[in-house]
Order: C-alpha cells, then sequence, then structure tokens
C-alpha cells in the first residue's frame, strides 16, 4: 500500500495537485498551484444554464489547473479517458497495482459518501485514489477534512457520468516530476497574465467585466417575480460557495498564494500588499452573499439597488488588486 | 479574512463536515483552517434543497393522479430536470416528455428504459412503478 497522506483542502482540483505533487517529492501549497495554473477568474455565462439558472465561475475552466500545472512547471503528466466503463476501471486497477496514485474526475452526485445536503450534478469534481480494499477504494478528496471509501460501483457510476463536462473516466498521474523548481519566473508570467485577463474589457462576461455584467442582470430583476429574483440571487451565492466552486475562498486562497509569493521575492513589498487588497476584496465578496442571504430570508422588498452597488464596488476594488499586481517588478 | 472571522456555524447542510479556507493571522500570514459552517451558506443551500424537494413532491402527486409517468417522478428525485435528464441519457428532451405520457411510457422498449435506469441509478422494476414515500 501507498504511504500516502491525506490533506484537507479548500479547493478540489488545486487540492489534487498539490497532494499528488507533494506525494511525488515536489512540496507546493495548494495556494501556490492555483496561483501558478492561473485559476482564479470572474465569468458570468447568462446562456449556459445550471438548474434553469445562469452559470456563475469565479475560476478557470475545469481540467484547467491540471493543465496550466503539467504546461508551467513541466511535469510529465498522463491523462487518460476511456471509451467504456470496463476499460475504465481495468486501468485504475492497474495504476494502484503499480504503487501509483491517481487523480480522477468524477461527478459529486453519484459518489455515496458525499453527503445529501451537498450532493449535486456537478461533473468536474476532482478526487485521488491511493489504494483498494476488496470492493472499497481508498480516496483523498480534498474537500473532506479525512479520507474516505467508496465502493466500485458508486465509483464508477461517478467517473462515467454523461452531460456537461462528462468526466469519460478520466484518470491523471504524473510520469515525471521535476525536483527542483525556480517558481519564481514562473510566478511573475503568471501574475501578469491574471491581471491582464481580469482587466481586459473586450470579453463583455468574463474578468471584471463580466462582474458588471452580472450587476446589470440583478438590476433587470426587477421586472421578474419574487421567487425568481430569490432562487437568482440564491444561485450566484450557491455557486460562489458551495463545494467545487467557491468565489470568495478563490480570493482568500489567491491572496495566500500572493503572500507566499512576497516571500519568495524577499518580502516584496507589491505583492504583500496586493494580498492584503485581495483579502479585502474576498471580505466584501462574503458581505455581498450575507447581504442577499438576509434579503432571500426576509419578507420585506429585497433591495436591488443594494446589491447591485456592492457588486460595483466589488468590482472597482478587485481593479485595483490587479492594477497594484502590474506595477510588480521582479528583480 | 481574519482566522477568528472563519465563521463556525455548524450548519445541517455541512452534514459534520469541515470545509477548509484560508485566512490570515495577526502576523499576516496566511494559513487553511476548518469552518463547520456558515449561515449564508446553509440558507442558500437550503433553498436550493428545498425548491428540488417541492418538484419531486409535486411531481409524485401528479404521477398518483395518473397525470404523468413514474419516469417523471424519478427524474426530480434523482435532482435532475428535463435539460440534465437529456444529457444524462443522450435522448432528445421532445422524446423524453413523451415517455412522460403514462401511456406512451407503459409501451416503452425494454432498451430505452434501461437508458433511463443507468441514467437515474434505477433497477426496470423500480422504474416502472413509484416507490412507496412516507413523507408525502
Amino acid at each position: 500500500m501507498n504511504k500516502f497522506e491525506h490533506k484537507h483542502h479548500a479547493h478540489c482540483e488545486s487540492g489534487v495537485m498539490s497532494s499528488m505533487l507533494r506525494h511525488h517529492g515536489l512540496n507546493i501549497s495548494e495556494p501556490m498551484i492555483f496561483g501558478l495554473s492561473n485559476a482564479l477568474n470572474f465569468a458570468y455565462i447568462p446562456f449556459v444554464k445550471i438548474g434553469g439558472m445562469p452559470l456563475i465561475a469565479y475560476r478557470s475552466i475545469p481540467k484547467s489547473i491540471i493543465k496550466n500545472i503539467k504546461k508551467n512547471l513541466k511535469i510529465d503528466m498522463k491523462l487518460e479517458t476511456f471509451s467504456s466503463k470496463e476499460k475504465g476501471e481495468k486501468r485504475l486497477d492497474e495504476l494502484l497495482l503499480k504503487g501509483e496514485i491517481v487523480g480522477a474526475q468524477s461527478s459529486v452526485y453519484w459518489l455515496e459518501y458525499f453527503p445529501k445536503e451537498i450532493s449535486f450534478h456537478f461533473n468536474a469534481h476532482n478526487l485521488l485514489i491511493y489504494g483498494k480494499e476488496g470492493n472499497d477504494y481508498l480516496i483523498s478528496d480534498p474537500v473532506f477534512d479525512k479520507s474516505v471509501r467508496c465502493s466500485k460501483e458508486s465509483l464508477s457510476k461517478a467517473r462515467f457520468t454523461k452531460g456537461v463536462m462528462a468526466p469519460k473516466g478520466l484518470l491523471y498521474y504524473p510520469t515525471n516530476v521535476p525536483k527542483n523548481i525556480d517558481l519564481k519566473p514562473i510566478i511573475t508570467k503568471n501574475i501578469k497574465k491574471l491581471s491582464k485577463t481580469m482587466l481586459r474589457r473586450y470579453v463583455p462576461i468574463a474578468g471584471l467585466k463580466g462582474i458588471e455584467k452580472l450587476a446589470k442582470a440583478i438590476l433587470d430583476l426587477k421586472s421578474k417575480d419574487r421567487k425568481y429574483t430569490k432562487l437568482f440571487l440564491g444561485n450566484i451565492i450557491r455557486m460562489q460557495e458551495e463545494i467545487g466552486t467557491g468565489g470568495a475562498g478563490f480570493r482568500f486562497m489567491y491572496a495566500s498564494f500572493l503572500k507566499e509569493a512576497s516571500e519568495l521575492f524577499n518580502n516584496d513589498k507589491t505583492l504583500e500588499e496586493a494580498s492584503k487588497l485581495m483579502l479585502e476584496v474576498g471580505d466584501e465578496w462574503r458581505e455581498f452573499a450575507l447581504v442577499i442571504a438576509k434579503s432571500i430570508k426576509s419578507k420585506k422588498d429585497i433591495d436591488l439597488d443594494l446589491i447591485h452597488n456592492m457588486l460595483i464596488k466589488i468590482s472597482k476594488n478587485e481593479a485595483k488588486v490587479y492594477h497594484k499586481l502590474l506595477e510588480f517588478r521582479a528583480l | 479574512m481574519d482566522i477568528e472571522n472563519v465563521p463556525q456555524d455548524d450548519s445541517s447542510t455541512y452534514a459534520k463536515m469541515k470545509k477548509a479556507i484560508y485566512a490570515s493571522n495577526k502576523d499576516g500570514t496566511i494559513q487553511s483552517i476548518g469552518s463547520s459552517g456558515w449561515e449564508v451558506e446553509e440558507i442558500v443551500t437550503r433553498q436550493a434543497i428545498d425548491d428540488l424537494d417541492e418538484s419531486r413532491i409535486e411531481a409524485y402527486k401528479l404521477v398518483i393522479r395518473g397525470e404523468k409517468s413514474p419516469l417523471y417522478y424519478y427524474m426530480y428525485e434523482a435532482r435532475m430536470d428535463l435539460i440534465v435528464l437529456a444529457q444524462s441519457t443522450g435522448f432528445f428532451k421532445w422524446t423524453i416528455k413523451r415517455d412522460f405520457n403514462p401511456d406512451t411510457f407503459k409501451k416503452i422498449s425494454e432498451k430505452r428504459a434501461l437508458v433511463y435506469c443507468e441514467a437515474l441509478g434505477k433497477s426496470l422494476d423500480e422504474l416502472k412503478k413509484l416507490p412507496k414515500v412516507d413523507n408525502e
């Protein structure tokens, strides 16, 4: 059996990558993974509906963390998908027999160890499989504080569910992990890249422009009925905080990355300040969530102007973080 | 967020789980810490679950009255809607709607029924009749 140590993480994909690389001797924190893979983002996609509500993303698209870490850190990794359940099950067992720890994409809904309270149809969950005992797989699910077990039937169903972002049984594992990596140039490059992406104005639904677009959609709720308005607002927060997503959580994680980065650059002041600003923005996102939750519970009229204004303020304050980051010069 | 402000609200929707969140210490370092819940999150998760439950109970009534086939109930029981069921089966939405008709559903081919079974995690026998549910 693998000598594998489970660790609790804030997010599934960055958590899996951090645990996996640590197991292979490369100690990189979850926030560092998140920052180096350019995973922070915002997108409001009104024409893609989930449960009748528009898709709102607070991070880059699923699998981009895996792919960007592979590319940016020059790690040799294999990503395999399968045409049938049987082939996918067989391959997983082969890899475990060889002593690999294996990352897998899965649905949340069909994983039996997820409590019913948070079991929704989300197909881009990530977990690590580190062993098998009888009919059970030993799983390190980054968003759980302890390691878990899952029956073969449940795991297979979750790996081969169909639909949006279908996992197709995706398994991934590194074949060669460099031992020493100079993170500084990668940090510098990705901080610039992220700031430019978030600030650019020509994609109306992404970055800060996306936040403004969502703010406008909130004003448009004035012509909608109360039930729809509440579900729409609730959806923004669910996308922000639920397992697998996490808007404010992602801002806090990015702040942690910036702090770690500033230490690597001899306590660089610009990065440290940007980290502080980002923590404050995270707090504002949580404040925003709080105001919405209160208005959902309340019987009074919902103050959509107030909610709209909060969001505009958030986009302005996030802009300050990215402008600050563009001032950063690596010595 | 400061570590002492990390909510520990023991939310029912966390089901005794903890969620890791990054927060800052007094000395400015940032670390991950487990949160047992946040009231705000509980409210919106509860809202989503209630909405799903409402649809499921409504569906149950329609099937009992003979207006819809059991498939209609099982779709909501699996926390799906027509779009998700269509994506999970690969069937067109309009053909699924036809199967919501109790008479059409009675004559469904075994091959087609098995695709629904796979998507919904049900056996053939289960799919064809309503379960006994005590809370309705």
